[in-house]
């Protein structure tokens, strides 16, 4: 149609973009070459809202890192040492669950089959989980969590996704590396229980 | 600036009692407001909205009583909340017969209560005697029975109530559809098949303008033509199907179909415990599920009556502005992608609209899912990490954003000559159709619920409501982009003074009764009013969940905004109102 001042000013704007990219690739190499223009370091700040111009992830093969609260799918948390899970079965997570994806079912003893404070089976349907994050905020023993795996597609359907116990279990110092925060407030609530026992 | 009406008062209810003796009666408790005789109903509203100013017919909706409550036999009941247009809520009850529900409509007073009484029809049965087109709206017509009566099952129905027995102790998964096999999870009404479905019948939208199309000259209907844009289109921003009768290239009538993402959400939030539906409303407007988390959150602690702790205020309205920004702020960007011409805006948009994200994901765990709002607080404290960017945003980086962007749009020839005069919505039409949101506030109408009604702490903040002049696409951008500003104003301030402290008022509860009653929850969400409304049983679970969409709603002008523009226009008129269709079909 036309064209006049005011377009050119937004070409402006597009331009100042442009050369500000190839500016802040051209600081970080003057700092170090090329190495570091994707050092953690430079990282860093290019990619914080400090960053002025384009910068891109190219992502399968850099990732960001993700927070420690990022909830992923729920994973299933086992003493290291005695291999056991911390969960009791006590059922909340399958209560609080919104779209019901938990299946639990209690053991009991072989012989007397009074319930036990452990699971037998324990599912969770991954396809239909919502990373709501309830299973982990209530649990009353922190043995749920969330973890940060989000590559699971798959090329099936049926049962794929239906994960059971063996598949679910992490070990806690799994849990300790990706909650660094959240473990430590939980052994610090854990230590003194132990000492009155 | 919109002056605060006062709840009405015993003296409204009063007059109303004189005036229409018998016919208007308080609503029995725990309920609020009137209950009016179901005969007289048109004639206490036109006195409402003529006399006494109560022209804005917010939210219509529906509730199931299949057994007597209260003294009162089975019924359904209408309920209605009508505002002034500064402020002020009043809510009517109409009971309707259990057995053959009827309620006499009142679309030709409000035009707002076109869609609203038809989705009332559509999802719970009632019909409205003397409304224009009582079609369904969100189902299509092979559908049987009404979903959320209380008595209609789903196909892979398991249970009232969640959580389902069938969980714990002895819960061994068995999948739904292994319950319920495919081809047996279908149902169609009584004596309807498919196979003689057609859905070029008349039942399917084009007989009205069928209508259109032959009245000015019905010897060559052929000189207009019947066009579907939709349902994948990309400037619809989903799934929305738009049926245009068109005359050359000029519009003479259009009217939106939807429903494609229907999921009946009201009918899950009745089967969910109270904090089961918290991820849910996420779902509804997936921009912005901050917002609707808020709106829900405080919905429910109407009923539950808990004190939310300060720092967990100030964190409600740090995340709730930040939602504002980021939704505006892709609303404008999409504006300039779906004119064709500004990929750029767009992109920058996105980028802003990532380190916003980026905070979310921070504390609250997810990017657009975030689930973040207890009632009674939030779910996590923000770290000091997450201070730190909020206040790199708010102070550097997003006010820098928003001068790019004007300077790339607001005196743009371009951009203008697309927008200015395009849409235009009259303020007295805006209020008629229920419209909210920045379409109202474009139009001149100062109406903006966090000065209207304050929530949360929004009575502290120094802030402007942002009103436009002509009410075209244009002012509406100019409205967000003053919104934004006005956003990053208060979030200057709420950071500024965040305050320490707990984030939770008592222990986290996974399981809460709520105490029996009714209440309706409503906040600014950038689209719009949302209002939430919600009668519990004093369960845990709520009797009723109904959600006031703004995207809904603002939709249903969208006919009348497009009337004699250009089909090119549509794409910028539907792109002003800003809608997202996980909300609109809910």
């Amino acid at each position: 149609m036309y064209a006049s001042l005011y377009v050119l000013k937004a070409f402006g704007v597009t331009l100042r973009r442009f050369v500000e990219s190839y500016v802040d690739d051209l600081k970080w190499f003057l700092k170090g070459g090329f190495g570091k223009r994707y050092t953690p370091d430079a990282l860093a700040v290019r990619q914080s809202p400090k960053g002025r111009g384009i910068f891109t992830v190219q992502y399968p093969a850099e990732r960001l890192p993700l927070p420690e609260r990022f909830r992923g799918f729920p994973f299933l948390v086992y003493d290291d040492e005695t291999g056991k899970p911390l969960c009791t079965a006590c059922g909340t997570c399958a209560r609080v669950c919104p779209p019901q994806c938990i299946w639990i079912v209690r053991a009991s003893h072989p012989e007397t089959g009074k319930p036990l404070r452990e699971p037998a089976e324990f599912h969770i349907d991954i396809s239909i989980c919502m990373n709501c994050g309830f299973c982990a905020e209530f649990c009353p023993f922190d043995a749920i969590k969330m973890g940060q795996e989000i590559e699971i597609a798959t090329f099936e359907r049926d049962g794929t996704l239906l994960w059971n116990q063996e598949k679910l279990l992490r070990p806690l110092s799994y849990h300790a590396q990706i909650h660094p925060t959240d473990y430590a407030q939980e052994q610090a609530k854990r230590k003194p229980k132990k000492k009155k026992a | 600036m919109t002056e605060v009406t006062p709840e009405p008062t015993n003296g409204l209810m009063a007059e109303l009692q004189e005036r229409f003796p018998g016919a208007a009666q308080p609503a029995p408790e725990p309920q609020e407001g009137l209950t009016i005789a179901r005969d007289r109903l048109v004639e206490v509203a036109t006195y409402l909205r003529d006399e006494l100013g109560y022209a804005y017919l917010s939210n219509i909706t529906s509730v199931d009583y299949p057994e007597g409550t209260n003294g009162l036999p089975p019924r359904f009941e209408v309920v209605y909340h009508l505002y002034q247009p500064t402020g002020g809520p009043l809510v009517l009850h109409v009971h309707a017969d259990r057995e053959d529900p009827a309620v006499p409509s009142l679309a030709p007073l409000f035009p707002s209560a076109n869609f609203q009484e038809r989705e009332a029809w559509d999802l719970m049965g009632i019909r409205f005697e003397g409304h224009p087109d009582l079609r369904r709206i969100l189902l299509w017509e092979g559908f049987d029975g009404h979903p959320l009566r209380k008595d209609w099952h789903e196909p892979y129905y398991e249970e009232d109530h969640k959580p389902f027995s069938s969980r714990f102790p002895e819960g061994r998964p068995m999948p739904a559809e292994e319950r319920t096999l495919l081809r047996r999870n279908l149902r169609y009404p009584p004596g309807w098949s498919p196979r003689d479905w057609r859905p070029m019948a008349d039942t399917w939208g084009y007989t009205p303008h069928d209508e259109v199309a032959h009245q000015k000259n019905p010897t060559h209907p052929a000189d207009r033509v019947v066009l579907n844009m939709g349902p994948h289109h990309p400037s619809t921003h989903g799934v929305l199907r738009l049926l245009v009768t068109l005359e050359g290239e000029t519009i003479q009538k259009l009217e939106p179909m939807f429903g494609f993402l229907h999921r009946c959400h009201e009918k899950i939030g009745e089967r969910n415990t109270w904090l089961a539906n918290m991820p849910y409303t996420d779902r509804l407007d997936y921009v912005c599920s901050m917002s609707n988390n808020l709106g829900y959150a405080i919905a429910v602690e109407k009923l539950l009556d808990v004190e939310v702790p300060e720092r967990a205020e100030y964190i409600r309205v740090i995340m709730a502005e930040f939602t504002r920004f980021l939704n505006h702020a892709v609303s404008i960007g999409f504006t300039g992608n779906d004119l064709g011409i500004y990929f750029t805006a767009m992109l920058y948009a996105l980028e802003e609209r990532e380190f916003i994200l980026d905070l979310f994901e921070m504390t609250a765990g997810s990017r657009m899912m975030c689930n973040y709002m207890r009632f009674g607080g939030v779910a996590h404290d923000m770290t000091d990490e997450a201070v730190e960017l909020a206040r790199e945003l708010a102070f550097e980086r997003l006010p820098r954003f928003v001068d790019k962007l004007e300077a790339f749009l607001t005196d743009n020839e371009l951009f203008r000559a697309r927008t200015v005069d395009v849409g235009v919505l009259p303020p007295e039409q805006a209020i008629a159709y229920g419209c909210t949101g920045p379409l109202l506030r474009a139009s001149g109408v100062p109406y903006d619920v966090r000065r209207a009604e304050p929530y949360s702490i929004y009575d502290q903040f120094d802030f402007d409501v942002v009103v436009g002049t002509n009410g075209d696409a244009y002012d509406r951008y100019l409205v967000r982009v003053g919104e934004m500003r006005q956003s990053l104003r208060i979030l200057q301030q709420a950071l500024n003074r965040l305050p320490g402290g707990p984030v939770m008022a008592g222990k986290k509860k996974a399981t809460l009764k709520v105490p029996a009653g009714e209440a309706y929850g409503r906040i600014e969400a950038p689209k719009g009013e949302m209002g939430f409304y919600i009668i519990s049983d004093g369960g845990p679970n709520p009797y009723r969940y109904h959600i006031r969409a703004p995207s809904f709603i603002n939709l249903g002008v969208m006919g009348e905004l497009c009337r004699g523009h250009l089909i090119a226009d549509v794409v910028i008129i539907l792109a002003s109102i800003d809608i997202t269709l996980g909300e609109v079909d809910r």
